[in-house]
């Protein structure tokens, strides 16, 4: 009997050491799988999605934005799309997002991936929730300036009017061009607190590869942080919104404790 | 012919099931047809009824998403049709896999015993798998199986455009072939395992009539899951285990109607073995 | 230096091998080896575009173009360009080329209207083509045949076309696609000055302080010119002031300080505005010197119709229209025409009959005073009423800007431009406008002087060039001269070489007519060269019935298919501009030339090819018999005078107009042309159908013919060899040097020969005796003469002939985009401007849209009395329009946007008016 009790625990615990050791190489391989599968650092998603890692939380993958866009804009990823597959993204490209007014991939949401709180606004008298599709944030266009054509004095524009928030998203900067004398220089300048990252400039962009283009916001943008508010600007104190102030100053002089700095020999030897 | 039509009749009427699903949401998608649109992750049927893959929204929850109300009803109604109803006949009436791994096992049966299984893969790994994509979509903050599910990129892929997810499919039909019997279906796929796990309860079960039987163990062979046919020459009742898919092919080859479809009072416990 | 790749590959490996074995290698074999590294040629060039006429440089590798750069030289954009200009160097290489040509046959491949287009060798082509010109011609007379012609032919093509159509054929039945674009302003010019064309140069931007733009979206349509109007804004911002008159918002609104919004037509109620202000409130701010001894004042019948086809029953017009056309008869008097018209005692209500619809160009002199009694009607208060266009501004503050408007050209010393383009030009009383124009600017003495002057744009890169100074129009030949005018005829005669009275002296059908004698069966051949009128002329239906339905038969020789070829019969594949040798005008009167740099593809030729070709197929004996033209006129027979000029019975028009002894003097090889090729003059490596060249300089002979008719005659070029040195010259060329200024003392030598000792002379010597009158009528029997004096016209403001309403609630406006080019025929087939671009639009209104339940990229219908097109709605973009009005491009054929336009036109110019006509817009 005792042996047999023996024999049954020696198999079960080789059964468990077994299974749990294929689990964990399963797993192992799994994760890396995913940790690459989830990674798409330039991947310009519809409009009103939520930030990438939220995204990719929260999409189901039912592809009813894409099958709702009268464009033909969004691409369900597909492998070899080398995207985080079957999620929604757009190339501007080749489809720009056109801005529609009703937002039907928005619309067509399930899963509040594409979060209609994003793209919408309230209605002065009731609070009623309309559509905004001016509060699109896609992404946001880039110009390469050296490649440029406008840049040169050439009278391109194209990206300009092709803005649907010309003057505002996408404005023209005049200067004078004092090799010619008698010219101006009309240079395109994106303004990123308009612009939605619809792409209709990089797609009419008529360089040989787009000289203005979009890249993903958290990508494209820099921020300035919160330690100086414009004092001529009323709203640009939001930014402080974002502060928290407990967070101590990881970088620069403060890394090292004082004790140690005093300690340190280095600044004094040769 | 028409006899061979009655030996098929549940393979007929399942291909016609498969591919009328998977046609509506074609046809949802390419024509806006309001019938069903999305894909198996989640449609909705005429543009009212939600209709969610249940082990999907699980994973999002695990994976710490905020499950939108028409996930957790879609989710809900399938899981009732399934769980109530219907058992795992997902996988045989309208994953568009079935076809593949079927055809792969068709063809095997036609080589006989000459092909053999290459590697052994116990029938269990994939409620293993089941709890690994439980545990990563903790971890990762995304449905980890979804990600990387072969099911997933050949329904959508049928729906919204391939890309190379056909070498995908490939890859399946090849495994199931040369590598193990029925065995993406009846060993890997967690979504097929989460199934069987909420199909032990169903209502419509093979009933199986001892009495009528001849032993001829026809239907043996057929089966994706033979592990559930145990009480086959054995003792009259229905097939219990949540692995059956409900495809009916036992049934259709059954020379003596031993086999048949029937309805099991739904969560009676005392039937469970 | 030219060498042929043998040598190339002879010395590159010499130096290879003399390398390898330490050889040293003669010195100017090695520079000759590093200059083929360097594998392509820069030559300079025109862009092919717009009327700017900017200079470019294209570089040429391996017998294609590969590159172009702006021509750094180029006193017009000292090498920059615009985005169209800057693909130069791709549009000849779309993929779908005409390269051979095209006949619709039946399975026997033998002509048939109904058949389906099959190559056929030129041969076979010219041989169909003249058989179905003899036919015609034969039975309906030289009125029976007639060939669209255009701005954009180079000089020698418009040139040559004119000599064969005009002089070969008698027939006058030739009008380029400038009628569309520029003919109101030639008429306006003509009336005014007696001479075609602006008076001053681009210069004008720099040395000015006011930058006027009425109806001309420069932004978009001159988009070097608007750069340097940016930069004369830029160097002085608080003195240099832009006013933007437009119908709708546009980008030059960007930049102006001023943009004022009328409503459409009303341009004629604000010049006299702007007029009644001068005269009433500042009569101090008159030129009195200037207009006395410079000008007269004068006026003309307002009863002249609308250009529309006189009878409304014609049977080809659809029901719906004709409550517009009848128009062109009688119309009631609006009550804004009740003001405007009071001083021909109108009344609201009251029919006008269209009397003078035959004779609309006529005109009389009246006096300062009868001129001062009609502009009084136009009151601030009732201007601004009339004309604000945009329902949302307040009535103050449009007045306000008026005001400012009025002021900058009154304001002493400050100097004004007017430019204008289609806005002013294509309108139903366009030549009325035009000369409004003139009457401010020549009031306060501000034209024809550096920084001052009312200055019309035009819209083709040679529609000064061709068809205005060649004059391949139906009344026109070459320098000004009109085929009405015996004498000019007979110089023309002269010049040419023919027999006295081969000229018809029947002014031929308009571009329009064109058409619709084709619609009633009384042009029975066409060709049709470097246009498409099939998309670009208004009531399009009509037109694309005519050519696919009725008997005759129309050739398309193009580059590329149009809509045009698609309704043809035989399509002929032509060379592109920098595959020929040619020459453009441009908007000052800069004229410049360009060598060939590349070979055509397939089998296409040049035009002039095609038209010496063809020229072949008719003798003296089939054309020049005794011709009735109608019950009045019946060409002579001049086959006997025409053996005094040693031409046979069978002596083809090919060897009397072309390959003539003169011709042959301009021999082939010339050192001007040293390192290039010359299709027509030597054939090309591709020999096509064994063609080897006519063995003389065909496009110098040409040049040089065709400047004998300006030289001496206030029209005077410079020779064929200087314009391949410089970087075009502004005619008149005088002396070797251009003319920045004309009828200027200061900058015109024409003035000092014409009328020593004046500081101006409006020496143009059109319609210069004039009888005189008051406003409603002619007194005086005799006239006066008027020589080198302007005329300062009083017109009054009138109702466009159609105008929404009900049923068709919304005004339709079309014209261009940066991106395309008219029709789209090249610049739609250049990947980048497509997909900048992809397709036509309909601006609209976001409160007018969300009134119609739409939304953009709705497709909706736009319909009006004669047609639909299917559009989608843009809300947004670069055109911002106010309530009321939409603006759909014409450049994507896709949407046919002329199928909906009115073929309604100035009855002075014949020019369409593109801009107005009322249509509705509901969703699909």
């Amino acid at each position: 009997m005792a042996t047999d009790y023996q024999l049954n625990r020696k198999q079960f615990l080789a059964k468990l050491v077994q299974g749990a050791g294929l689990a964990t190489v399963g797993g192992v391989a799994w994760s890396s799988l995913l940790s690459e599968l989830k990674a798409a650092p330039l991947v310009l998603r519809p409009p009103g999605a939520l930030e990438e890692e939220r995204f990719q939380q929260q999409c189901i993958k039912c592809g009813l934005c894409v099958s709702s866009c009268p464009y033909d804009t969004l691409i369900l990823a597909a492998p070899g799309d080398h995207n985080p597959l079957g999620m929604p993204y757009l190339i501007p490209r080749e489809t720009p997002c056109y801005l529609c007014e009703d937002i039907p991939c928005v619309a067509a949401c399930p899963s509040g991936a594409l979060d209609e709180t994003r793209v919408q606004k309230k209605e002065n008298g009731d609070g009623a929730r309309t559509w905004d599709v001016s509060k699109t944030r896609i992404g946001v266009a880039v110009i390469d300036e050296e490649n440029c054509i406008a840049t040169w004095g050439i009278q391109c524009d194209a990206c300009y009017r092709a803005c649907p928030y010309l003057d505002r998203a996408i404005t023209l900067e005049y200067s004078r061009n004092d090799r010619t004398g008698k010219h101006a220089f009309r240079l395109p300048k994106i303004h990123n607190d308009i612009c939605t990252g619809c792409g209709l400039c990089e797609h009419a962009c008529v360089t040989e590869k787009a000289a203005v283009y979009i890249l993903p916001r958290d990508v494209a943008l820099g921020k300035v942080g919160a330690g100086y508010i414009k004092g001529w600007d009323r709203r640009d104190e939001n930014r402080l919104r974002q502060v928290s102030p407990d967070l101590p100053e990881k970088e620069g002089r403060g890394k090292q404790p004082a004790i140690d700095y005093l300690n340190d020999e280095l600044l004094l030897n040769d | 012919m028409i006899d061979r039509v009655k030996r098929n009749r549940y393979l007929i009427l399942r291909r016609f099931v498969q591919v009328s699903v998977m046609g509506f949401l074609i046809g949802g998608n390419a024509y806006g047809w309001s019938v069903l649109r999305g894909d198996l992750s989640f449609s909705v049927l005429f543009s009212t009824v939600p209709l969610a893959d249940p082990f999907a929204v699980l994973q999002m929850f695990f994976a710490g998403s905020k499950i939108a109300a028409d996930l957790l009803v879609g989710s809900l109604l399938v899981l009732g049709f399934y769980g109530v109803v219907a058992g795992r006949s997902f996988c045989s009436w309208v994953c568009p896999v079935n076809i593949i791994t079927d055809t792969a096992n068709r063809i095997r049966r036609y080589f006989g015993s000459t092909l053999k299984n290459n590697v052994k893969i116990a029938r269990s790994t994939r409620f293993w798998i089941v709890a690994l994509a439980l545990i990563l979509s903790w971890v990762f903050s995304t449905a980890a199986f979804e990600l990387i599910s072969p099911v997933a990129v050949i329904q959508r892929g049928i729906v919204y455009g391939m890309g190379l997810g056909g070498t995908v499919a490939l890859s399946i039909f090849l495994f199931d072939l040369v590598v193990v019997r029925n065995g993406f279906c009846g060993h890997i796929c967690p979504l097929g395992g989460f199934y069987a796990i909420q199909a032990r309860l169903s209502s419509i079960r093979i009933k199986h009539d001892h009495r009528a039987c001849t032993l001829c163990l026809d239907c043996k062979p057929v089966c994706p899951e033979s592990q559930v046919l145990k009480i086959i020459g054995k003792s009259s009742g229905f097939i219990t285990r949540g692995e059956c898919t409900n495809c009916g092919r036992c049934v259709d080859v059954c020379p003596e109607k031993a086999l048949a479809f029937g309805i099991r009072q739904p969560f009676n416990y005392r039937r469970i073995r | 230096m030219s060498i042929t790749r043998r040598d190339f590959i002879k010395i590159t490996a010499a130096v290879g091998a003399a390398k390898a074995v330490g050889m040293s290698v003669p010195s100017s074999a090695l520079s000759l080896a590093k200059e083929t590294e360097k594998s392509w040629n820069w030559d300079k060039s025109v862009c092919r575009f717009c009327g700017t006429g900017c200079g470019i440089m294209v570089a040429t590798k391996n017998d294609k173009i590969v590159a172009v750069k702006g021509d750094p030289k180029a006193p017009v954009n000292r090498g920059l360009n615009c985005i169209k200009g800057y693909f130069n160097a791709k549009i000849m290489y779309g993929a779908d080329r005409l390269t051979e040509p095209l006949l619709r046959v039946n399975e026997r491949g033998e002509f048939d209207k109904k058949g389906r287009f099959k190559p056929v060798t030129w041969k076979q082509a010219f041989r169909v083509m003249a058989e179905q010109f003899k036919k015609t011609y034969n039975e309906f007379g030289p009125t029976g045949i007639g060939v669209f012609g255009s701005g954009q032919y180079t000089v020698q093509e418009g040139y040559a076309m004119v000599k064969l159509v005009k002089g070969g054929f008698r027939s006058n039945n030739i009008d380029p696609n400038a009628r569309h674009c520029m003919a109101s302003a030639v008429a306006g010019f003509i009336q005014t000055f007696g001479i075609d064309e602006p008076a001053g140069c681009y210069d004008d931007i720099e040395l000015t302080d006011t930058i006027v733009t009425w109806g001309a979206n420069m932004a978009e349509m001159h988009p070097i010119l608007w750069s340097r109007v940016t930069d004369r804004k830029l160097s002085a911002p608080d003195q240099v002031k832009i006013f933007n008159l437009t119908t709708f918002t546009n980008r030059c609104s960007n930049l102006a300080d001023t943009e004022i919004l009328f409503k459409p037509q009303t341009d004629l109620a604000i010049w006299n505005y702007i007029a009644r202000e001068i005269v009433y409130n500042n009569p101090e701010a008159i030129d009195w010197e200037f207009v006395k001894k410079h000008t007269v004042f004068a006026t003309g019948p307002v009863d002249v119709g609308y250009g529309m086809r006189g009878n409304a029953d014609h049977p080809k017009f659809a029901e719906a229209e004709k409550d517009t056309v009848t128009k062109q008869q009688s119309k009631q008097v609006s009550g804004r025409e009740a003001k405007t018209l009071a001083y021909l005692g109108y009344k609201a209500g009251d029919t006008i009959t269209m009397k003078n619809a035959g004779g609309a160009g006529k005109h009389w002199m009246i006096m300062f005073e009868e001129f001062k009694k009609a502009l009084k009607p136009y009151t601030l208060e009732f201007v601004a009423e009339l004309t604000k266009g945009n329902p949302n501004e307040s009535l103050e503050e449009y007045k306000r800007k008026l005001q400012k408007l009025a002021q900058a050209y009154i304001e002493k010393d400050r100097k004004v431009v007017s430019f204008w383009t289609m806005g002013m030009n294509q309108h139903t009383r366009g030549t009325w406008v035009n000369e409004q124009a003139y009457m401010v600017h020549l009031l306060l003495g501000k034209q024809a002087q550096p920084g001052n002057g009312a200055f019309s744009l035009t819209g083709q890169p040679s529609a000064c060039g061709t068809a205005r100074e060649v004059g391949t129009f139906a009344h026109r030949l070459p320098a000004d001269m009109v085929v009405k005018n015996p004498k000019h005829r007979k110089r023309t005669e002269k010049i040419w070489k023919l027999p006295e009275g081969t000229l018809n002296p029947k002014v031929g059908s308009h571009y329009t007519k064109l058409l619709r004698d084709i619609e009633d069966g009384k042009i029975r051949w066409a060709w049709v060269q470097v246009c498409n009128p099939w998309q670009n002329t208004a009531n399009a239906n009509h037109w694309i019935k005519a050519a696919r339905e009725m008997d005759n038969f129309i050739v398309v020789s193009d580059v590329y298919p149009t809509v045009s070829a698609k309704v043809a019969d035989l399509i002929l594949p032509s060379a592109m501009i920098f595959e020929k040798w040619g020459a453009y005008g441009n908007a000052e009167r800069r004229t410049q030339h360009w060598k060939q740099q590349v070979t055509p593809p397939g089998k296409a030729m040049p035009d002039i090819w095609q038209a010496m070709e063809f020229s072949k197929h008719f003798t003296v004996g089939e054309v020049w018999k005794e011709r009735k033209i109608d019950d009045n006129l019946t060409l002579p027979d001049v086959r006997q005078k025409a053996r005094d000029f040693g031409y046979r019975e069978d002596t083809t028009l090919f060897e009397i107009l072309f390959a003539n002894p003169e011709a042959k003097t301009y021999a082939w090889p010339d050192p001007v042309g040293e390192g290039f090729g010359n299709t027509e003059a030597e054939g090309d490596k591709r020999k096509v159908e064994g063609f080897t060249g006519y063995g003389f300089f065909v496009q110098k002979y040409l040049w040089e013919e065709y400047r004998k008719f300006g030289l001496g005659h206030m029209h005077d070029l410079a020779d064929f060899d200087t314009y391949h040195k410089v970087r075009g010259l502004k005619w008149p060329v005088v002396d070797g040097k251009e003319t920045m200024w004309r009828f200027n003392a200061k900058y015109d030598p024409y003035v000092e020969k014409l009328a020593p000792g004046e500081p101006f002379a409006f020496y143009g010597p059109a319609l210069k005796a004039l009888r005189t009158g008051t406003l409603q009528g002619v007194e005086s029997v005799g006239s006066v003469s008027l020589k080198n004096k302007a005329k300062i016209f009083f017109r009054p403001y009138m109702d466009p002939p159609e105008m929404p309403d009900k049923n068709y609630p919304f005004w339709l406006s079309t014209g261009r985009v940066l991106e395309h080019w008219h029709t789209g025929t090249m610049t739609m087939r250049v990947p980048e401007l497509y997909r900048a671009v992809p397709e036509a639009v309909c601006f609209m209104n976001g409160k007018d849209a969300k009134k119609n339940r739409l939304k953009d990229g709705d497709l909706v219908w736009v319909e009006s009395r004669r047609g639909k097109v299917k559009v989608r709605v843009e809300t947004r973009g670069r055109n911002r329009m106010p309530e009321g009005m939409v603006f759909i491009p014409f450049f994507d054929e896709r949407v046919l946007i002329n199928k909906v336009t009115l073929d309604a036109t100035c009855p002075i110019s014949k020019e369409t008016d593109f801009k107005k006509c009322a249509v509705k817009v509901y969703k699909v």
